[in-house]
C-alpha cells in the first residue's frame, strides 16, 4: 500500500465512525463600529506601534513625499505598474538576489491595509512587484490608498485573492528571540514607511 | 516515531535536574512573565475572542472528522498549481524524502525556516547523515544550533538562554559555519540580531533550496501560511529555486475564509501582538515569482494514531502559539528540556504520549503526570484544547498499559484502602482502631501542632515511596471519626 493510500485508511478508521460536528459558530463576525476618519486614525495609530512610519499626503503630493521618504537611498529598485515615477529609480530587469542585496530601498504600492493589526498586505500584482523585491532592500516604502484600509482581519481576508502570493506586513522585521525584548530589524526591511494616499 | 531527546530521563528526574540550574529559572521566569503580560493585553482588546476561541476549536474539529476528504482536495488544489505532493507515513520516510530532493539538484546545504514538524522528524541530523547541511535561520533556532543545544520552547527555542550566553554563543561558534560575529560585539540584543543578518544573510543570497513548514494549508486553494517575525520565513520562502514544505496532515483547513479566525487567535496567542510582522502566503508554483520547484510533504508521523483517541485527539488542534507554556507553573520552573521532547509544556505532556502511544518508554509515559492539572493551559488555548481532560485520561492509559507485573506501592496501598473502604463493617473497625491510636497518640510528647491539630512529622517509607512520604506530614488521627460523632449526637442535633 502507499504511503498515501495508508495515511487515508488510518485517518478513516479514526473518524470513519465518529459522531458528525456541530457547525462553524460565526458569531464574532461583527460589523465594525469605527469607520471614515476614525478607521483611518486607528490604522495610523496601530502601524505606528510596531514601528514603521506613516505619511498621510493628498494624492497630488505623493511624488514629493516619496522623494522626502527616499532621501539618502542610493539605488531605489521600482516595480513594473508602479503609478508615479521615481527619480533615478531602476526598473527591477529580473534583478538577482545578489543584485537586490545592493539595492538601498524598494517603493511598492499594496493590496489592503487592516486597520485593527497596523498591517499592509502585498499581492505582488503591478506596481508592488514579485515577493524579493520589498524583501532584500533594506528601506520599503509602501503606499496605500484610504479606501484600501479595511477595519479587521475579518474584512482583509475577504478581499484577498488566495491564489495571489501575499505578504502581510505588520511593521519593520523583528524578532523577540533575546529574552523577548523586541529588536526591530533582523532579515526582512530594518525601516519601513507608509505613505497614506487620498 | 517521534524522537525524544537522546538520554532524556523520565520527567520527575529531567525535573529535578532543571531546578537546581537557578539561572535557567531565572531566564524562564523573566521571559514567561514578560510574555504573559504582553499576551493578556492584546487578548483584552478583542471582544470577540471567546466566539473566535469556539470558531477557531469547530473549524479544526470539522477539518478533523473529514480529514480524508480534506487532505484529498488540499492535494488536488496543490497538484493544480504545479506543487508536488508527497506522502510520508513516519519520520524516516518525510527524512528520505527531503533528502532524495536535495540530492536530484546535487545540493550540499538548504536553508531552514524554523518548524516544529521538521524539528519532530529530526531532519537536519537524517540530512547532516546524508552531508546536507541544513541552516537553522530563526534566531532563536541559530542560537540552539550554534549553540549544539536543545530547543526547550515551542516558540522561543532559546528561552532558557539570556543576553550574555548568546554573545558567547556567537563569538565562539559562528566563525566556524560562516560570517564570524563582529569582534567588539555586545550583548544587546540589538547587536546580536545585527551579526545574526551579517551572519545568515551570505546563506541566504547564495541557498538553492529551503525547507519550511506551515502553520496553515489551505485545502480549497492550496495556499499554504507561514507566520513569522524575523523575514528569515521570507527570505527562505522566496529567494531559493527549489522549496519543500513539511506539513503534519493536521493542518489543513477548509477554505482560505477560516484563516480570519486564526489569523486573530494565533499571533495575539504567540508572540502577544496584535499582528506578526510578516506572514507569507503562496499556492504552488507562482511564474516569476520566487521558487519554481514546490513540494509539499503530508506528514503522519503518529497524528493518526492521535486522531484515533477519542479524548485525545482534540490534541489535534493545535496551532502551536506556546501560550500553554508561557502560563504554565510546571513549565515556567523546569523549562522545556525536561519534558524531553521539541513539544514541551502541557501540549507536549499530551501530544507526545499521543503521537508515540503509551506504553513503550518509561520517559513518555511520565508526562502526563507533568503537571498539576490547574487548568491555566486551557483557559489560555485559542482552540479551546481542554488539557487537564486529556491528561487525566492519558494518566489512566498509562495505568492500564501497566497493568500486570509487580504492582507498584501506591497501587498495593490503594487496593488495601480499597479493601477497608468498600466494607461499612471494615471501615468502622479501621475507624475505631484510628482513634484509639488518636487518643493515646495525643497523650504522648513529641510533634508539632498544625492549627488545632498535632502532626507527627513524616513516616519513613523505604524504596521509591519515600519521595512521596517525605513531603507529607502525618497528622495525628481524630479521636472520634465523623461516623461515631454523627451517631453519638444524633446528626449534631444533641452536640
Amino acid at each position: 500500500m502507499s504511503a498515501r493510500d495508508d495515511i487515508l485508511a488510518k485517518v478513516r478508521a479514526a473518524v470513519g465512525e465518529a459522531p458528525e460536528v456541530a457547525a462553524v459558530p460565526r458569531d464574532y463576525r461583527r460589523p465594525s463600529q469605527s469607520s471614515g476618519e476614525e478607521l483611518l486614525d486607528r490604522f495610523v495609530e496601530r502601524v505606528e506601534d510596531y514601528r514603521a512610519t506613516v505619511t498621510r499626503c493628498a494624492e497630488g503630493d505623493v511624488p514629493r513625499e516619496l522623494e522626502r521618504l527616499l532621501d539618502g537611498a542610493r539605488r531605489v529598485v521600482v516595480p513594473d505598474g508602479f503609478p508615479w515615477s521615481v527619480p533615478g529609480g531602476e526598473p527591477d530587469e529580473g534583478k538577482s538576489a545578489a543584485e537586490l542585496n545592493d539595492v538601498d530601498a524598494v517603493v511598492t504600492t499594496s493590496s489592503v491595509g487592516i486597520a485593527e493589526t497596523g498591517t499592509v498586505v502585498l499581492s505582488h500584482g503591478a506596481g508592488q512587484g514579485r515577493r524579493a523585491l520589498s524583501l532584500v532592500p533594506d528601506l520599503h516604502v509602501c503606499v496605500i490608498h484610504t479606501d484600501q484600509v479595511v477595519a479587521g482581519v475579518n474584512e482583509a481576508v475577504g478581499v484577498l485573492d488566495p491564489l495571489r502570493p501575499q505578504t502581510w506586513i505588520s511593521g519593520p522585521s523583528a524578532t523577540s528571540d533575546i529574552e523577548l525584548s523586541r529588536v526591530e530589524g533582523v532579515h526582512g526591511p530594518r525601516t519601513l514607511h507608509v505613505l497614506l494616499v487620498g | 516515531m517521534t524522537a525524544t531527546f537522546v538520554g532524556m530521563p523520565a520527567f520527575p528526574e529531567a525535573a529535578r535536574r532543571a531546578l537546581e540550574n537557578a539561572q535557567q529559572r531565572h531566564n524562564l521566569a523573566h521571559a514567561t512573565g514578560t510574555i504573559r503580560e504582553k499576551r493578556a493585553s492584546v487578548v483584552a482588546e478583542v471582544d470577540e475572542w471567546e466566539g473566535l476561541r469556539l470558531a477557531g476549536a469547530a473549524i479544526k474539529d470539522h477539518t478533523l472528522r473529514h480529514l480524508d476528504d480534506q487532505l484529498l482536495a488540499l492535494e488536488s488544489a496543490l497538484q493544480e498549481r504545479g506543487a508536488t505532493v508527497h506522502w510520508a507515513r513516519d519520520a524516516d520516510e518525510a527524512c528520505r524524502i527531503v533528502a532524495d530532493i536535495a540530492h536530484a539538484h546535487d545540493l550540499d546545504e538548504v536553508v531552514k525556516v524554523k518548524s516544529m514538524a521538521t524539528q519532530e522528524i529530526g531532519l537536519n541530523e537524517a540530512l547532516a547523515a546524508e552531508g546536507i547541511a541544513a541552516w537553522e535561520t530563526d534566531l532563536a533556532e541559530l542560537i540552539v544550533q550554534l549553540g549544539d543545544d536543545l530547543p526547550s520552547h515551542i516558540l522561543v527555542p532559546a528561552i532558557h538562554r539570556n543576553r550574555s550566553e548568546i554573545r558567547e554563543i556567537f563569538r565562539t561558534s559562528m566563525g566556524e559555519v560562516g560570517r564570524p560575529a563582529p569582534d567588539a560585539l555586545s550583548d544587546d540584543p540589538a547587536d546580536l540580531a545585527a551579526a545574526a543578518r551579517l551572519h545568515l544573510r551570505e546563506k541566504f543570497l547564495r541557498a538553492k533550496m529551503a525547507v519550511s513548514g506551515a502553520n496553515f494549508a489551505v485545502a480549497e486553494t492550496g495556499t499554504l501560511v507561514v507566520v513569522e517575525s524575523e523575514g528569515n520565513g521570507r527570505m527562505c520562502l522566496t529567494l531559493p529555486e527549489v522549496l519543500v514544505s513539511v506539513v503534519g496532515i493536521e493542518k489543513v483547513v477548509p477554505t482560505w475564509q477560516d484563516l480570519e479566525v486564526f489569523m486573530q487567535l494565533l499571533p495575539r496567542s504567540s508572540t502577544g501582538e496584535r499582528m506578526n510582522p510578516y506572514t507569507s502566503t503562496w499556492a504552488g508554483v507562482v511564474p516569476d515569482d520566487g521558487p519554481q520547484e514546490v513540494h509539499v510533504v503530508l506528514l503522519d508521523n503518529g497524528r493518526t494514531r492521535a486522531l484515533a483517541d477519542e479524548v485525545g485527539r482534540q490534541a489535534l488542534r493545535c496551532i502551536r502559539c506556546s501560550a500553554c507554556l508561557n502560563v504554565c507553573p510546571v513549565y515556567e520552573r523546569t523549562g522545556g528540556h525536561a519534558y524531553g521532547s521539541v513539544y514541551p509544556g502541557p501540549i507536549g505532556a499530551i501530544l507526545n504520549p499521543l503521537l508515540r502511544g503509551v506504553g513503550v518508554d518509561e520517559q513518555t509515559d511520565s508526562l502526563p503526570y507533568a503537571s498539576s492539572l490547574c487548568g491555566a493551559c486551557f483557559e489560555a488555548c485559542p482552540v479551546r484544547i481542554d488539557i487537564p481532560s486529556v491528561l487525566v485520561e492519558l494518566r489512566g492509559q498509562v495505568v492500564d498499559a501497566h497493568r500486570g507485573g509487580l504492582p507498584k506501592p501506591e497501587a498495593v496501598a490503594m487496593r488495601g484502602a480499597a479493601w477497608v473502604l468498600s466494607s461499612g463493617t471494615r471501615t468502622a473497625r479501621s475507624e475505631r482502631a484510628a482513634a484509639f491510636a488518636g487518643r493515646l497518640l495525643d497523650k504522648m510528647p513529641g510533634g508539632r501542632r498544625q492549627g488545632e491539630r498535632r502532626v507527627l512529622g513524616t513516616i519513613p517509607v523505604p524504596g521509591p515511596g519515600t519521595a512521596w512520604s517525605q513531603t507529607r506530614d502525618v497528622p495525628v488521627p481524630a479521636k472520634e471519626s465523623f461516623r461515631a460523632w454523627w451517631s453519638r449526637t444524633d446528626g449534631g442535633d444533641e452536640a
